[in-house]
């Protein structure tokens, strides 16, 4: 495409296929302690 | 849905509910526009004086293409989804562990109010601790990444059970199949080379709190007698800690209040004096405090979070970068919607416990007799509080179902919404400005750094 440039894909709706493991880490373990950021965070499968 | 800006000369269109995103020229930026809002028909008319009649057909054609593959204008399709998620039955995998109500710092902000908790000073003792480590394995189901957290007041306080805790958690991983990762906030006035030796062995990351600048420091974090300053006792401690830390994690965490909006200033700071992994973030405060956040700061706190990227980018670009905790994002390989949308797992998966052994959903609501959930030999028994935790997720939230950031944020801070609304399922509303321009500029940095220089 010559007009846009597609940063990243549909991750969302995939990620429904296999998610929800449960074995990332708990936002507030990581700096925050105050705010809720979860969309910072990795895939501990993809680790 | 979509939400679009235009950033420090990019032109971002996210697709909100796939998560696609894209930078885009002017003609698609305005296109896009038009055909959310009226459809594919009106986008001709609409831009026929702007744009030449071939462009704005090649942009539709760009648009329709897009569409097809599912990465503009999807629908939300996940709360059922996620209802089914949370409605799983609950385990434990994360504990902040409240070794010590005392703290040998004052700082005015504390929500702690200087490490008790609306409570009386008191440490942990390794008994209920032990029990508390106790409590997560047996609760935490097949989960095999256990994390507990280090919190006070001030954990090195009770450096002695901190360790023994540790031993006992890696005395039990194997028997158990876990894996614990411990983690540690500090205020650094106690560490010192037996305390940094122990901790870059079993501490998965370390939090060291310290604001910025020696004057906005030693503002809002006074020693305890008011004399010297705190910033001239931590700050050589932490240099030399985060020298020392090598490839590990670890965080130079500080807050900003209205006293300093110029807070880019304190992440420069921490990125000047060495520090390449950085968190700096908003006040938590009544709003009657003279330091809160007030909602007429805004126009400047999200002006300076653009000035902040903007030399973000700059520093990246020349070879001398560092990590701000809030412009990270992982678009290609982050959580899963069912983490995005779920929430931080406060008071279900992630849990509180007092010196004494009271469990509360989270850090932030310790003290606040309401929400006491149960305590290290009973275990959770409140299940009237939990079950409220439990469904609390970005669908029950009034205010985040139509919001972009809601992949990103995941409805916010339980405990924010708590302060200024009396309820949990509601959004700290100067909070959300904050998070939505956080989420803008980095992606805008993701587009800025995929666009070589």
């Amino acid at each position: 495409m010559k007009r846009v440039k597609t940063l990243t894909s549909s991750t969302l709706k995939e990620s429904m296929k296999k998610g929800g493991c449960g074995e990332c880490q708990t936002s507030c373990q990581s700096a925050c302690k105050t705010s809720c950021t979860v969309g910072n965070q990795s895939c501990e499968n993809h680790k | 849905m979509i939400h679009q800006y235009k950033s420090n000369g990019y032109n971002i269109v996210m697709d909100v509910c796939s998560g696609a995103v894209h930078v885009v020229d002017d003609v698609v930026y305005d296109a896009i526009a038009i055909y959310e809002k009226d459809g594919e028909e009106a986008v001709e008319a609409g831009l026929s004086g702007k744009y030449p009649k071939e462009e704005i057909e090649e942009a539709l054609g760009e648009i329709r293409e897009l569409q097809e593959n599912g990465l503009l204008f999807t629908e939300d399709i996940y709360e059922q989804y996620v209802t089914d998620f949370k409605n799983r039955k609950t385990v434990v995998k994360a504990l902040c562990l409240h070794v010590a109500h005392d703290c040998n710092l004052g700082c005015r902000y504390c929500f702690a109010e200087e490490g008790e908790y609306h409570g009386r000073r008191a440490i942990m003792s390794y008994e209920v601790g032990k029990k508390a480590l106790d409590f997560l394995i047996e609760n935490s189901g097949n989960r095999r990444n256990l994390e507990v957290d280090f919190f006070g007041g001030e954990p090195l306080m009770n450096w002695e059970v901190v360790k023994k805790l540790v031993a006992y958690g890696r005395s039990r991983e194997k028997e158990c199949n876990k894996n614990f990762r411990f983690t540690i906030t500090t205020n650094g006035m106690l560490l010192n080379d037996e305390v940094t030796e122990f901790v870059n062995k079993e501490m998965a990351n370390v939090v060291l709190s310290i604001d910025g600048r020696r004057e906005v420091n030693d503002r809002m974090r006074p020693t305890r007698n008011g004399k010297g300053s705190s910033y001239d006792i931590i700050m050589p401690k932490f240099k030399e800690f985060a020298k020392g830390r090598g490839e590990k994690s670890y965080y130079v965490r500080g807050t900003f209040t209205r006293y300093n909006l110029d807070f880019a200033e304190d992440v420069l700071h921490f990125a000047d004096e060495g520090f390449d992994q950085i968190s700096v973030e908003p006040v938590v405060a009544p709003p009657e405090a003279d330091y809160a956040i007030r909602e007429e700061d805004l126009p400047q706190i999200l002006s300076e979070y653009d000035r902040l990227a903007r030399e973000f980018i700059r520093r990246k670009k020349e070879g001398r970068g560092f990590n701000f905790f809030h412009f990270m994002i992982d678009l290609s390989q982050g959580p899963c919607v069912a983490k995005r949308l779920s929430g931080c797992g406060s008071g279900t998966e992630y849990l509180a416990v007092t010196p004494w052994g009271d469990f509360y959903p989270c850090h932030q609501f310790v003290g606040q007799e309401e929400f006491l959930l149960g305590n290290v030999d009973i275990g959770v028994t409140n299940t009237t509080v939990r079950d409220k935790f439990k469904l609390c997720n970005v669908y029950a939230k009034e205010k985040c179902k139509n919001c972009f950031a809601r992949f990103y944020c995941s409805g916010g801070c339980a405990a924010n919404s708590w302060n200024f609304h009396g309820s949990i399922t509601d959004a700290y509303d100067i909070g959300c400005e904050m998070q939505k321009k956080r989420i803008e500029c980095a992606i805008m940095i993701k587009a800025a750094l995929a666009d070589g220089d």
